[in-house]
C-alpha cells in the first residue's frame, strides 16, 4: 500500500473563480438561517420577532432572557466549534494526505479531553482560559506522539498506521481519563455531560474565554491555504518550488492544536465533524485548499448546528447530547471512506 | 520441515508453559494473600487445600471475596488475550487487537446498556447481552469490510471506526443515566475485576473453556490464514469459512471477558507478541502461551492497582494501558526496523 493522496485530480473538480466565490456568498446565508433556526427552535419555541426585539430592545422578561443568555450563546458556540473542528480535519487531511485523518480519529480530541479532565482533578474552580491551555497541551501533545508513532510503523506514514496509532492512543487516554473520573467521583458528575460532546449550558463567558485562541486558529488556517495547496500536491514537489516544509507544517499544527483543543474545552470532544466536512466539501469545490479551508469553516458551522438543532428536537422536551448525533452522521461515511479512497 | 522446527521448539514451549503456570500460580496465591487485611501465603495456601489455619476467618475471606475476584482476572486475561491472538492471525495485523479494532466496543456498549438502562437484570445475562454486543458489531465490521472478499486491511480500519461510534454511544449512555448507576459503568468500563463473586466466575468459566478448547482445535487453521489468502486457497483452506468461524470465537472470548471484567485494554495485544518472542512463530504454540501470559498480566495488574495507592484501588484496566501503550510503541519501532 502506498501514501494516499486526498486531493481529486486536478482540474476536473476545481470550480471557476466566480462561482466559487458565489457558492460562499450562499454558504454563508444557509450558515445565517440556520442560526436563526438554531436560536427560535428548542424545549420552548421563539418567534423570530422576539429574538429581534431581545437584541434591539431588551425588556428582561423570561423569553428575552432565554435568548441572550441560553439560545444565541449556545447557536454561536454550536457555530464556531463546527467550523473549528470542520478546519482542523482539512488541514489534518492536507497534512497527512490522509482521508481519514481527523481530530477525532487521530486521537487529538481525546488528548484534549485527558489534559482537562486532569486540570479539573488537579486545580478546581478556575476559569476555562485555565483549562483551555491544557487541552492545548494535550491536543498538541498527542497530535506529535501520534504523528511520531505513525511513522514509525512498517512502511511510514500510511493510512492505516495513522489510524492504528490514533485508535490506540485514544484507547490509552481513555483509560487513563476513566482511572482519574473513579478516582474522584466529584469531577465525575461535573464533567460527564460534557465528556459525551454537549452544547447545552454553554454561555457567553466560556466562549469569548476562548475566543482569542479560535481566532488566531482560524488566522493561521486561512493564511495556510496557499502552501497547504502547494504540499498536497507531495512534499517533494512542495520543496522543489521553493516551500519551506517544515514552517508550514508546525504552523498547520498549531492551528490544529488552537482549533480542536478550544473546541474540545467548550463542547467535548464531537467527533466525525472534521472527518466529513472536508470530504463534502472537496467534492464540491475541488483539491485547491485557499477554497477548501473557508467553505469547511461554514460547512461545519451548517452542520453542527444542523446536529445540535436536532439532538434538542428529538427527545423534546429533554435533549440528547450532541455527541450522539454526529456518529450517526459521520459512521457511514468512516466506512465509505474506509471502503473506497483506501486500497 | 516445519514438522522437525515444530519438535525442535517444542521442548522450549513446554518449559516456558510450565514456568507461565507457575508464575500465575504465585501471581494468584499472591493477589488472594493481600487485601483489607494480610494473609500469609502459606495460610491461603493451606485454606484451598481445605486444611484449617490459626484463624477461622480466613477461610471466608478467602474463599469468598478473594478468590472469586482473582479467578475473574485469570479468566478474563486468558480470553482476552486468545482473542487477541485470533484477531492478529486473522487480519495479519500485529496492532490488531479487539480493544481497537472494536469488538471490545461492541461489548462494552451493549453490557453498558444494559447496566445502566436495565438496572435489574441479574448478573449472569451481562455476558449474553456483551457477547451479543461483540457479534453484532463483529458481523457488521466483516459485512461493510467485505468488497468480494473480507481484506485483513479493511477489516481493520472498518473496525476502528465502529469503535469509534461504540465509544461515542456508550459515552452518551453513561452521561443520561442515572449518576450511581453511571459511575458503577464507570469503573466497569475501566476494566476492573472489584467485587467480583462466585456468580461471575460460574458464568464466564464455559465460555472460556469451551471457546478456549475449540481455537485450539482449529488452531492449525490460522497458520494457514496467517501465510496469507491466496496461499491459504493454494493449500486448500476455505480462506472466508476458516476466517470467519475463528472471528465468532475470538468474539466469544472477547465478549465474555468484557462483560465479566469490562474493559481491559491492551491484553489482547501484548500477550501474542510476548508469547511469539518467546516460543517462536506456529500458532499452535502461540496461543496456549497467550492464554497463560493474559491471565498472569491480568492477575498482577490487578495486584498492582490495589498496591499502588492503596487504601484507593486503581482498575486493573488502567494498569495495563499504562504498560501496554509503551509496548505498542515499542512494537511499532520493532515492525520498522524489520
Amino acid at each position: 500500500m502506498t501514501r494516499q493522496s486526498v486531493q481529486t485530480s486536478r482540474g476536473d473538480g476545481t470550480r471557476s473563480r466566480p462561482s466559487l466565490w458565489m457558492g460562499l456568498g450562499i454558504g454563508a446565508i444557509a450558515l445565517l438561517l440556520c442560526l436563526v433556526a438554531s436560536t427560535i427552535y428548542g424545549a420552548t419555541d421563539i418567534s423570530l420577532r422576539e429574538v429581534y426585539e431581545a437584541l434591539t430592545a431588551f425588556d428582561g422578561s423570561t423569553e428575552h432572557l432565554i435568548i441572550q443568555t441560553i439560545r444565541l450563546p449556545r447557536s454561536f458556540i454550536a457555530l464556531l466549534v463546527g467550523s473549528a473542528l470542520a478546519v482542523a480535519g482539512a488541514l489534518m487531511q492536507g497534512l497527512t494526505r490522509n482521508p481519514l485523518a481527523s481530530p477525532g480519529i487521530l486521537g487529538i480530541n481525546a488528548g484534549a479531553a485527558f489534559a482537562i479532565v486532569t486540570a479539573t482533578f488537579l486545580f478546581s474552580d478556575r476559569a476555562l482560559s485555565f483549562y483551555v491551555w491544557f487541552a492545548f497541551l494535550g491536543a498538541g501533545l498527542t497530535a506529535i506522539s501520534v504523528y511520531l508513532l505513525g511513522s514509525l510503523g512498517r512502511g511510514g506514514l500510511t493510512p492505516l498506521n495513522l489510524t492504528i496509532a490514533g485508535a490506540a492512543f485514544t484507547a490509552f487516554l481513555a483509560s487513563l481519563t476513566q482511572g482519574i473520573l473513579i478516582v474522584n467521583q466529584r469531577t465525575f458528575d461535573d464533567i460527564r455531560f460534557w465528556l459525551a460532546g454537549s452544547l447545552a449550558g454553554r454561555d457567553l463567558t466560556l466562549l469569548l474565554q476562548v475566543l482569542p485562541y479560535l481566532c488566531v486558529g482560524f488566522l493561521l488556517a486561512f493564511a495556510l491555504g496557499k502552501p497547504l495547496a502547494t504540499l498536497s500536491l507531495g512534499e517533494d514537489v512542495a520543496k522543489g518550488l521553493g516551500q519551506s516544509v517544515v514552517w508550514v507544517k508546525g504552523l498547520a499544527a498549531l492551528s490544529i492544536v488552537l482549533l480542536a483543543g478550544s473546541s474540545v474545552a467548550i463542547a467535548g470532544p464531537i467527533g466525525f465533524i472534521g472527518l466529513i466536512v472536508p470530504h463534502i466539501v472537496r467534492f464540491g469545490v475541488g483539491s485547491d485548499y485557499r477554497w477548501i479551508l473557508p467553505y469547511a469553516a461554514i460547512a461545519g458551522g451548517i452542520l453542527l448546528l444542523l446536529a445540535d438543532l436536532g439532538s434538542r428536537l428529538v427527545l423534546r422536551p429533554s435533549e440528547l447530547p450532541v455527541g450522539f448525533i454526529t456518529p450517526l452522521l459521520g459512521a457511514p461515511f468512516f466506512i465509505y471512506l474506509a471502503r473506497s479512497r483506501i486500497r | 520441515m516445519a514438522e522437525s522446527r515444530w519438535q525442535r521448539a517444542d521442548g522450549r514451549f513446554q518449559r516456558v508453559l510450565l514456568i507461565l503456570g507457575a508464575v500465575v500460580l504465585v501471581a494468584m496465591i499472591t493477589s488472594v494473600s493481600y487485601g483489607e487485611y494480610a494473609i500469609a501465603p502459606l495460610d491461603v495456601i493451606k485454606t484451598l487445600l481445605g486444611i484449617e489455619t490459626a484463624n477461622p476467618g480466613d477461610a471466608f475471606a478467602i474463599r469468598t471475596l478473594r478468590l472469586p475476584r482473582t479467578l475473574v482476572a485469570f479468566l478474563a486475561g486468558v480470553g482476552l488475550a486468545m482473542a487477541g491472538t485470533l484477531t492478529q492471525g486473522i487480519t495479519r495485523n500485529p496492532l490488531a487487537a479487539p480493544s481497537i479494532i472494536g469488538v471490545n466496543a461492541g461489548a462494552s456498549l451493549a453490557a453498558v446498556t444494559v447496566l445502566v438502562l436495565l438496572p435489574n437484570v441479574p448478573f449472569s445475562v451481562l455476558p449474553f447481552a456483551a457477547f451479543g454486543g461483540a457479534l453484532g458489531v463483529s458481523l457488521l465490521i466483516y459485512l461493510f469490510a467485505w468488497q468480494g472478499g473480507s481484506s485483513p486491511l479493511r477489516l481493520v480500519l472498518v473496525g476502528v471506526g465502529f469503535s469509534l461510534i461504540g465509544g461515542a454511544f456508550t459515552s452518551v449512555i453513561v452521561t443520561l443515566g442515572e449518576i450511581n448507576l453511571a459511575s458503577q459503568a464507570l469503573v466497569w468500563l475501566a476494566g476492573s475485576v472489584y467485587g467480583r463473586t462466585w456468580e461471575q466466575v460460574i458464568a464466564l468459566f464455559p465460555w472460556i473453556a469451551i471457546c478456549g478448547v475449540l481455537a485450539l482445535c482449529w488452531v492449525r487453521e490460522l497458520n494457514v490464514l496467517h501465510l496469507g489468502d491466496d496461499t491459504a486457497r493454494g493449500l486448500g483452506s476455505l480462506v472466508e469459512g476458516q476466517r470467519g468461524f475463528l472471528l465468532l470465537l475470538a468474539v466469544a472470548l472477547a465478549g465474555a471477558s468484557v462483560a465479566t471484567a469490562g474493559t481491559i485494554g491492551f491484553v489482547g495485544l501484548m500477550a501474542p507478541h510476548l508469547s511469539r518472542q518467546l516460543v517462536g512463530s506456529t500458532y499452535q504454540a502461540i496461543l496456549p502461551t497467550a492464554a497463560l501470559m493474559g491471565g498472569a498480566i491480568v492477575v498482577l495488574a490487578d495486584l498492582i492497582g490495589r498496591l499502588l495507592f492503596a487504601p484507593i484501588e486503581l482498575p486493573c484496566g488502567i494498569i495495563t494501558a499504562i504498560i501496554g501503550a509503551p509496548y505498542f510503541l515499542y512494537l511499532l519501532i520493532r515492525d520498522r526496523e524489520r
